[in-house]
């Protein structure tokens, strides 16, 4: 059996893909057979981030409607050994994924592979409801910022009553919270909301803090997830947040502002 | 922080600190009513239907309420009557 973990947010723009991406290449990279799955139907764009967008022949939605295999489609990433993408489809249909069909193509990779990435879309409708229905566990990617937080929230109110779980009055899904796109620059002028502050208002564990980092766009431009630059403070931040999704205790890093010299610091450079 | 920032205004809190706030407040304002149960809408609509057989109130008038604690939940129910 597959563990299913949804990468969600309510907001968009916050890092669900790029998340996704890094977190599914992280897995995978321990060994795990991993595939990451795009539910943002009509807008995909996982392919891009992990580079392989000029190998997608069939998606998704093929897969439900019968008209192609899931060996057909999966596609096996070039990088990372034990690594998949299932791509999302780009038909406008809305109601292009269903909860039987989605069932169906979930079971039969829970038979092949150990983890289940399922990247979300933005917004609380029909297709981010979908992507988290049957997850065991839950990322919830958060930027310090009000509208993200609120969001956020939003989010962990349909985890925790509309999912399958939930329904069937089982053991609530596995919440972590992970914070992208932090200044600890901004955060130290007091222009930002601090990870105890997120912290203290959402109320779920922090499985990591990914620090705003160029690499980030960088790697996108360059159809490479993040998590493989390993000379990156956001790169190294993945890999930590990993090792915790995995069981490991390890300290945060890239939270405090870097020392800078006295005479830099005196004229506020 | 700079030699010249240690200057200005020192006692206007933080904007990060106003943001905390604000989000306290609605995230906990947001949650109590993600907790209702989904009843009580439509007991505050009947309830508003039974006071109206006696006295002409509007819909606003009721204001409904529940707050659960550890050991209890409190229904509240306020009702506005018109002058005599």
């Amino acid at each position: 059996m597959a563990k299913i973990i949804v990468v969600t947010s309510g907001k968009g723009g916050v890092g669900k893909t790029t998340s996704s991406a890094a977190i599914g290449t992280g897995i995978a990279m321990k060994g795990h057979k991993t595939v990451i799955i795009d539910f943002d139907v009509g807008l995909r764009n996982l392919d891009l981030i992990m580079g392989c967008e000029r190998r997608v022949v069939y998606d998704f939605v093929n897969v439900i409607n019968k008209e192609a295999t899931l060996s057909q489609t999966l596609i096996k990433d070039k990088r990372t050994k034990d690594l998949f993408i299932l791509p999302a489809s780009q038909t406008r249909d809305k109601d292009a994924l269903t909860i039987e069909g989605v069932q169906e193509v979930l079971e039969a990779l829970s038979k092949e592979f150990d983890y289940i990435i399922c990247d979300s879309p933005a917004g609380i409708e029909k297709g981010a409801q979908m992507a988290l229905y049957f997850a065991d566990a839950a990322i919830v990617v958060t930027n310090p910022e009000v509208s993200s937080v609120r969001d956020s929230d939003r989010i962990l109110g349909i985890l925790q009553s509309k999912s399958k779980r939930a329904e069937e009055g089982k053991e609530p899904i596995e919440e972590h919270l992970l914070l992208t796109r932090y200044h600890p620059e901004r955060v130290a002028l007091g222009e930002m909301l601090s990870v105890s502050d997120v912290e203290d208002i959402l109320a779920i564990p922090l499985l990591g803090v990914i620090p705003e980092s160029e690499a980030v766009l960088k790697a996108s431009n360059q159809g490479t997830p993040v998590i493989l630059e390993t000379e990156s403070e956001a790169g190294l931040a993945y890999t930590d947040a990993v090792d915790r999704l995995m069981g490991e205790e390890k300290p945060f890093r890239f939270l405090e502002v870097q020392k800078k010299g006295f005479i830099k610091r005196l004229l506020g450079g | 922080m700079g030699i010249f920032d240690y200057f200005k205004s020192k006692a206007e809190p933080s904007s990060a600190s106003v943001a905390k706030d604000r989000l306290q407040i609605i995230v906990a304002h947001e949650r109590t009513k993600r907790q209702q149960p989904d009843y009580l809408p439509q007991m505050q609509q009947e309830i508003i239907d039974v006071i109206r057989k006696y006295v002409q109130i509007g819909s606003e008038d009721v204001q409904i309420q529940l707050d659960n604690t550890d050991e209890c939940s409190v229904l509240e129910l306020n009702v506005t009557l018109p002058d005599q």
